[in-house]
Parts: structure tokens; C-alpha cells; sequence
């Protein structure tokens, strides 16, 4: 068994060096951080803060729950108490008296260490969200401008752009624009719908979508053709419905974001938005961003790509053609299932696609984090074999999975597919990786 | 510009370019657009394989394009559209298109009251603005946030005058982003610059930015407010005075700042989109007095009524005495006018349209699929499958209504003048 000298050591071992964090932390002072902690407990810690700091009893039961402290040979230091211990307990009981050295750490814990993925808060008897207190911890970084610098780049590219990849204006609409081309091929009267006033569905996506991955761009457009549906996308910012300011605890970012996306289809007069597959945008666009405007509920109706697909396969406007006969498991997003409750949706969808459907274990609100989410990918390069290797017991579960015949895993969700697709390979694990779509695009009657 | 009194307001119905007729003829057309007279219907429409024209009033254009989109009409009538040929790009205007070709060209503005067309353009991946066919001197490594004086001869963007490299997060923070008017950067820089304004008489530009990742003002023809916010909202300039206000954050929420100065008293969950009558003495906003309550303020004082999910296309009457906008609640939506709800749940509708006058307000509305014109709360009577937004004639007593008539009445496209007073009362 190894003791807390061995873990401690070999985490001396692994420091990674981050240019954000460490550039960061050379221009902090002990007054700046006491000063930053203190307004901020003040002013947005309150209670909540409070009684989660102050209820933890120390009982353990969210350790299991947690995929880092699992594939880390249970090493205490990332058990979701582990982490609150090692952060905002220490800051809140010194009342900010911390020291750069401190704030390093706690930066590098808080951002790559912690998926913000909520499967500990379910086993927790007191309700204990370890995700908001780590969040807490993000905020106070922005604040004292400390923030992993891969991830700290994507912010400034959603306040520069207002989308996370430093897409310009005229390339998303020329990728639109690309993408209806190359479908043309294949249905001649195939259209993107650019700016089409009082049209029924604002489609958006996040940023990666026209950067890397036009393909699904291309595919929900045969989607929505197939299905005959009025939608449209917008030639204005506000097209990219992520956010990775969130994750960076850039509260004025999000809503700005938020607000942006939300007014693009506000302005085009539609009646609903259907948001792509992505996790991290629906819990901002559904629950946080609105939150922060001064909206309860996001101010017209909004669905994840899940619900819309489900929507449209039960009414009878999608037909399958064929399904997809190769055997497929899922993997269920934190953001989108412990988030919104959307995983016998899923199913639903996955069973009118799929002949054999192979469950993860565990499954549904209790399956593990993709180990990318919560912006941990984001922080990039320097992170990338901590977090492959942080993320062990997914690759477990997904080898289990395939031991019962599964050949593919569908991930709804962007963030998930960088995570899987990372553990797929470092594991040797021989699964494909697919999107809901690109099973639909496959499986549905075009014409 | 014509002007609207030389318009054709006699009472009655007209069939417009036979639309019933050839929006069969193209085997590939897209929604239709009208004038806002009411005189041209277009669509962007396939007349042989792979080429696109435009087709007004039943008539296509001579050329055809690769491709064809963002058809509008200017506001002297005339069909604009941005069209490609060779993988370059350019504008067409009444199907002649401009000397000048570009890389790619989008975000077509007009004033609401000239004929000026100003596009953003982009060749070798620099950045600049296009009016009337004449590019800016100088080009930027980004372009965003364009907009156009009142009188359309000037513009202005939110340009990137800095270089950095990719991931270079210090440099960001230094500030590389700027405003550039006609062509002109401003000399300072800034972290971010976003939404901009003209004043009226188009020699000044305000600009929401951000001085730090922390620190977000407003700064007017390069000038910067001293003091810096939390956050802050869209300036807008003052009619007559050129002051700039804007909603900024405060500790006890949202509240207007006028040159840098507080100038309201109460402090709202959320304020913004807000709107000078059009003598300046009044300030309206959308605001939320309460988490999840939407209305309007105006001069510091909410409206009674309250909608749950958003409030939109606030609009001050001609004489700056009455304010209309658009309430969302439990998925519905209504027209409000002066504190009052029209009793009529639409699932849509859009920005309400005052009489020269103020004394009626007339919207576009849809519901259950199909559209109409709704006057003083009370809807005309006729729906359409498509619907344009109605015009008041100058001297407020006749409407003018523009849409599609349902398939059953012929499908066609009609262009309506009515008697206010008759279908209002
Ligand atoms: S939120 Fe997820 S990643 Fe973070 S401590 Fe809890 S289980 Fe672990
Ligand atoms: S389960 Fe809850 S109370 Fe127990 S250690 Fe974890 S956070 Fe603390």
C-alpha cells in the first residue's frame, strides 16, 4: 500500500509547468489574493459557500465516485473531499492568507484535476456540490489572473469572436456555405437556411463544428431536410453556443456569450433552439448564462440535439432507413444526464437506430466522466497525459463494454469525443468513436 | 430617396408581379423578400444547374451567380443581394454587380433612410468595409461589429490592428483590438471592443470595451471613461447633445451611466437595449426589476405589466410620447403599448410599427402557422402564409399590408392599403 510520502512524491515528480499559471502567480502578491478572496466570498461565496465548506464530515463516500481519484490508485489527494481540503477549506479557514505557491497548486487542482462532473455530489449524503466549490476556486483565479493558458486563449477567443476557436465572421458562414455545396451532391436541393427570418429551429453549435468537425454541419443539414424541418443559422456572432468562460470563471464572458446567442435567435424571430451535441454549452446555455442575465428559464425554448432527433424519429419525420447493425454502447454526458436527465432519451433514440445496444456499466446518472469535460481539456498539451492517465477506470469501463461485443461508442457530446477519443487511443482499446448524428446521417432515409 | 407620400396609398388590394404564378416555375427557390413599399417581390431562385439568380416581381435577373445570398431590399427599394462568381464575391445591386470582387463579402448595412449599401470585405485575409463599391484604405487582421451612420455615408467596426501569436494570452491582454471609422483606426487599443453607436449626425462613434479581462467602460472617439465597471452594455448617443449613456454594472445591479456618471437611482437585475426618444428628453430600457420579470423602464420607472421569459424590439412613437415592444410569457408572446398587454397570445411577432401621429400601433403577428397585421390590438381579419411588416401612410390615416395571400385564396402576393380607422375601430 503506498503511503502519503509516496503520492506526495511522486506528485513532486509531475509538476507540469503551465505558462498561464506561472506567469500568472509571478504577479500576485499576498495582499491581491486575500484582498480577491475575501470580496469574493462576500460578495458571491455567501451561504452556500458556507454550508458546503462547513458540512463536509470528512466520511469519504464521494471518493469512489470520483474517475481521478480511482485511476490515481485512490491517492487521497484527488478524492473530491481531497481537493475541497486542499483548496477552498485551507483558503476559507487562513481568510485568504495564501501564497502564490498555494495558488498554483489550488489553480492546477481546480482546473485539471476536477471535471466539475457532479457524479460526487449524488453520493453524498449531505448534498455536498463539490463542482460549485471548485468552481469557486476557477472564479478566484480569474480574478487574480491565474488560469491555465491553453484554456485562458479560448476565453479570449470567445470575447474576441464570440465563439471559442477563433472563427472568423466569414469563415463560419463560408463553411455554411461549403457544407450546403458538398451536400448538393448528394440531395440537389439541399439548403443551409443562412439568416431566414421567422424560421421554426435556431440551429447552433459550438466552435470546433465549422474548425474540425463541418462534417456534422453537413449531416444535420441532410437531418433536417429529411426530416422537413424550418431552421435556420445565423451569418451574424452568436452562432456558437459554447463557452468556455464558464470553465475560467469569466462570469461577465458567459453572459455576454449567453446573451449574444440567445439575441441571434431572438433576432431571427425563431421559435426554438436546437443546440448540437455538446454537453458544456446546454449547462450553460440552460442553467448557468441564463441564470447570470436575470432569466429564470432561458428566454425561448431551447433542446439538446438528443430531444430533437427523439422529437422527430416519434413523429414519424424521420424514417430509418436501415439501422445500424454493428453492436454500440453509450456513454452517457455528465452535462446532458446527471445535468438534464436526458440518458432514457437517448436510449430511446439509440434503440429506433441501433440493433444491439450494450450498456457501460455503471450507466445512466452513475457513469464516469469522459475526463475532458469541466474545460479540462481545454487547458490543453500540458495536461494531456494527466488527464488520459487520471481517467483509467473509463478505459476499464469501456473495455468491459467491448469485452460484451461492443465495436462502437456513441458520445453525444464535443467535449466527450476529445476525452474518449484521447482514452481510446492511449488504452489500445480498438473502439470507434461516433456522434448520434453520424449514426442517423447513416441509418436515415435521405429523400 | 422616394419619398413615402409619393408611395401608392389608394384604398384597396393589388396583385404583385403575379407571385401565385412563377414561384412554381423554379424547381429550387428560396423565401421571398418585399419592399418595404410593397411594390417588388424577389427570391433568390436556381435558373439552370448550378446558377443563381434573383427574381423580382416574376422577372429574373440577367446574370446569373454560382451562388446568391442575404437578398434584402434597400431602403429605396431596390434588390440587394451578395453574389459569387470564380469563388469571388461581390455585391449585386438590381442585378448589376459592383466593379469590385472580393474574397468573401458579408453583414450588408444600409442606413434606414438612404441608398447606401456597406458591406465587410475580406481579400488575402485582411479585413476592411465597402461602401457604394469604394473599399476603406486601410485593412485590419479582423473586422467585426459593423455598423453605419444615419445617413449611411459613414462607417465603422471593431477592427484587430495587432498581431499575436497563436496561445500568446499576454499579448492578448495588452490590448490588440480597436474601433476604426471611414478606414481610421483609433490610436488606442484595447483588450475588446464590442457593440458600437453612432451619434445622429454621424461625426462621433461610442464603444462598449473592455480595458482588461476585469475592467469594461466606454470610450467615445478614442477617449476612454475614466471610470471602469464590472460590466457594461451597448452606448447609445443623445440626439441632440451627443452625451453617451450606457447601462453598466453596479454593486446593487444595472443601473445608467451618462458620461461615465450614475444618472439613475434604482438598480435592476438586468438592464439593456436602451433607446432615446426621438427629441432625447426620454430613456427607455428593457430591464428586469426582479430576477426572471421582465418590462420596460422608462426614466428610471418600470412599467406595471411584467413578462416571465423576455421583453424585445422596444420602439418610441414619432413624438417620443408612447413606447411599444414585444413581452414573452409562458411561451407566448404579446404586444404591450404604454404599460398596456393587447389580449391577443402570438407565437411570434414582430418589432410594432406607430402611426406619424402615435395614435395607432399596428404589428405583424403569427399564430397557429399562419400571419396577420395586428392594429390597436385588433387583428385585420385577412391572414397571409407570409407576411411583411406594415407601413402607417404620412398622414396616419391609411395602412399599407403586404403578404401572401393562403393557397385556397390563390396564393398570390398582394399589396393592401386599408382604412385605419376602419379596421382599428
Ligand atoms: S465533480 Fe467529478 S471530477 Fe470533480 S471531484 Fe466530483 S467526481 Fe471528481
Ligand atoms: S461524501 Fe460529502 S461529507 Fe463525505 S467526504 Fe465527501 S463531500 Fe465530505
Amino acid at each position: 500500500m503506498k503511503t502519503s510520502e509516496d503520492f506526495q512524491a511522486a506528485a513532486e515528480e509531475k509538476r507540469i509547468y503551465d505558462a498561464g499559471i506561472e506567469e500568472g502567480a509571478k504577479k500576485l502578491t499576498p495582499e491581491k489574493i486575500r484582498s480577491v478572496f475575501n470580496e469574493l466570498m462576500q460578495t458571491e461565496g455567501g451561504a452556500r459557500l458556507e454550508a458546503y465548506t462547513k458540512a463536509c464530515v470528512h466520511c469519504g463516500l464521494c471518493s469512489d465516485a470520483c474517475h481521478h481519484y480511482l485511476s490515481n490508485d485512490r491517492d487521497p489527494r484527488f478524492s473530491p473531499a481531497g481537493k475541497v481540503k486542499q483548496t477552498i477549506i485551507e483558503i476559507v479557514s487562513r481568510k485568504g492568507k495564501v501564497d502564490a505557491d498555494f495558488m498554483k497548486r489550488a489553480c492546477e487542482i481546480a482546473f485539471t484535476e476536477c471535471n466539475l462532473c457532479r457524479r460526487c455530489m449524488i453520493y453524498c449524503p449531505f448534498g455536498i456540490d463539490v463542482a460549485y466549490l471548485m468552481l469557486f476556486v476557477r472564479r478566484a483565479c480569474h480574478q487574480l489572473g491565474v488560469v491555465p493558458q491553453y484554456i485562458q486563449d479560448t476565453a479570449h477567443s470567445h470575447a474576441a469572436t464570440y465563439n471559442q476557436m477563433w472563427v472568423r465572421d466569414d469563415e463560419w458562414i463560408d463553411t455554411l456555405q461549403w457544407q450546403e455545396d458538398e451536400a448538393r451532391d448528394e440531395i440537389p436541393d439541399l439548403r443551409i437556411p443562412i439568416e431566414k427570418e421567422g424560421a421554426d429551429i435556431f440551429y447552433s453549435v459550438i466552435g470546433p463544428e465549422p474548425k474540425f468537425r463541418a462534417q456534422l454541419i453537413y449531416q444535420m443539414a441532410v437531418i433536417m431536410h429529411a426530416a422537413g424541418v424550418d431552421w435556420t443559422m445565423p451569418a451574424s456572432q452568436g452562432w456558437d453556443n459554447s463557452d468556455m468562460c464558464m470553465y475560467t470563471g469569466d462570469s461577465e464572458m458567459t453572459a455576454r456569450l449567453k446573451k449574444i446567442h440567445f439575441e441571434a435567435a431572438l433576432r431571427l424571430k425563431t421559435k426554438r433552439i436546437v443546440m448540437g451535441e455538446c454537453g458544456h454549452a446546454f449547462r450553460s446555455v440552460y442553467d448557468v448564462g441564463n441564470r447570470l442575465l436575470g432569466w429564470k428559464m432561458p428566454p425561448l425554448q431551447m433542446i439538446h440535439a438528443i430531444s430533437f432527433y427523439s422529437e422527430i424519429i416519434e413523429q414519424g419525420r424521420l424514417k430509418i432507413a436501415e439501422k445500424f447493425d454493428r453492436p454500440v454502447t453509450f456513454h452517457d454526458p455528465c452535462n446532458i444526464v446527471r445535468g438534464r436527465g436526458l440518458h432514457e432519451t437517448a436510449r430511446y433514440v439509440i434503440n429506433q437506430v441501433c440493433t444491439t445496444f450494450i450498456e457501460l456499466e455503471p450507466n445512466r446518472e452513475h457513469n464516469y466522466c469522459c475526463g475532458a469535460g469541466g474545460g479540462v481539456i481545454n487547458c490543453g498539451p500540458p495536461f494531456k497525459n494527466k488527464r488520459v492517465q487520471s481517467n483509467r477506470v473509463k478505459a476499464d469501463q469501456l473495455a468491459a463494454a467491448k469485452k460484451k461485443g461492443a465495436e462502437v461508442v456513441i458520445a453525444p457530446c464535443h467535449n466527450c469525443h476529445g476525452g474518449l477519443e484521447d482514452i481510446i487511443r492511449h488504452y489500445e482499446l480498438g473502439l470507434e468513436l461516433k456522434f448520434l448524428g453520424d449514426i442517423l446521417y447513416e441509418c436515415i432515409q435521405k429523400e | 430617396m422616394q419619398q413615402r407620400e409619393s408611395w401608392d396609398w389608394t384604398a384597396g388590394t393589388r396583385e404583385i408581379g403575379d407571385f401565385g404564378a412563377w414561384r412554381t416555375t423554379y424547381g429550387y427557390m428560396e423565401e421571398p423578400h418585399v419592399s418595404e413599399d410593397g411594390e417588388k417581390i424577389a427570391a433568390i431562385v436556381r435558373a439552370e444547374e448550378e446558377a443563381y439568380t434573383v427574381c423580382v416581381n416574376g422577372r429574373p435577373w440577367e446574370n446569373t451567380f454560382d451562388k446568391v445570398w442575404y437578398l434584402r431590399f434597400t431602403p429605396d427599394h431596390r434588390p440587394v443581394a451578395l453574389v459569387s462568381d470564380t469563388a469571388m464575391w461581390t455585391v449585386a445591386i438590381d442585378g448589376t454587380s459592383w466593379q469590385n470582387w472580393y474574397e468573401f463579402v458579408w453583414n450588408t448595412r444600409f442606413a434606414n433612410t438612404a441608398s447606401h449599401v456597406t458591406i465587410a470585405a475580406q481579400k488575402e485575409l485582411r479585413y476592411f468595409v465597402v461602401t457604394d463599391d469604394t473599399p476603406w484604405q486601410n485593412e485590419f487582421f479582423s473586422l467585426n461589429h459593423l455598423i453605419v451612420s444615419p445617413d449611411g455615408r459613414n462607417a465603422a467596426a471593431v477592427v484587430q490592428n495587432t498581431t499575436f501569436p497563436e496561445a500568446d494570452i499576454g499579448k492578448f491582454q495588452e490590448g490588440c483590438f480597436t474601433v476604426a471609422v471611414n478606414g481610421e483606426a483609433w490610436p488606442e487599443q484595447y483588450v475588446n471592443a464590442w457593440e458600437l453607436d453612432f451619434s445622429g449626425d454621424g461625426r462621433h462613434v461610442a464603444a462598449e470595451i473592455r480595458t482588461s479581462l476585469y475592467d469594461y467602460t466606454i470610450a467615445v472617439d478614442g477617449k476612454t471613461w475614466k471610470k471602469r465597471f464590472p460590466c457594461v452594455w451597448a452606448p447609445r448617443f443623445h440626439p441632440a447633445d451627443n452625451s453617451v449613456t450606457a447601462p453598466v454594472k453596479i454593486p446593487g445591479g444595472w443601473s445608467l451611466a451618462r458620461n461615465e456618471e450614475i444618472i439613475w437611482n434604482r438598480g435592476y437585475k438586468q438592464l439593456w437595449h436602451h433607446m432615446y426618444s426621438p427629441d432625447g428628453s426620454h430613456i427607455a430600457a428593457v430591464a428586469a426589476p426582479e430576477f426572471g420579470k421582465w418590462t420596460i423602464v422608462e426614466d428610471d420607472r418600470a412599467w406595471q405589466a411584467r413578462f416571465n421569459e423576455v421583453v424585445t424590439d422596444a420602439v418610441y412613437s414619432p413624438d417620443g410620447n408612447r413606447i411599444a415592444c414585444l413581452g414573452k410569457s409562458n411561451e407566448k408572446w404579446y404586444i404591450a403599448v404604454d404599460d398596456r398587454i393587447w389580449d391577443v397570445a402570438l407565437d411570434m411577432a414582430w418589432q410594432p410599427v406607430f402611426s406619424p401621429d402615435g395614435s395607432h400601433v399596428a404589428a405583424m403577428a403569427e399564430k397557429n402557422g399562419s400571419y396577420t397585421i395586428i392594429i390597436d390590438g385588433k387583428p385585420i381579419g385577412q391572414e397571409f402564409t407570409a407576411a411583411w411588416q406594415p407601413v402607417f401612410s404620412p398622414d396616419g390615416t391609411r395602412i399599407l399590408v403586404k403578404g401572401v395571400l393562403p393557397e385556397d385564396q390563390g396564393g398570390k402576393y398582394c399589396r393592401q392599403v386599408l382604412e385605419v380607422e376602419r379596421v382599428a375601430s
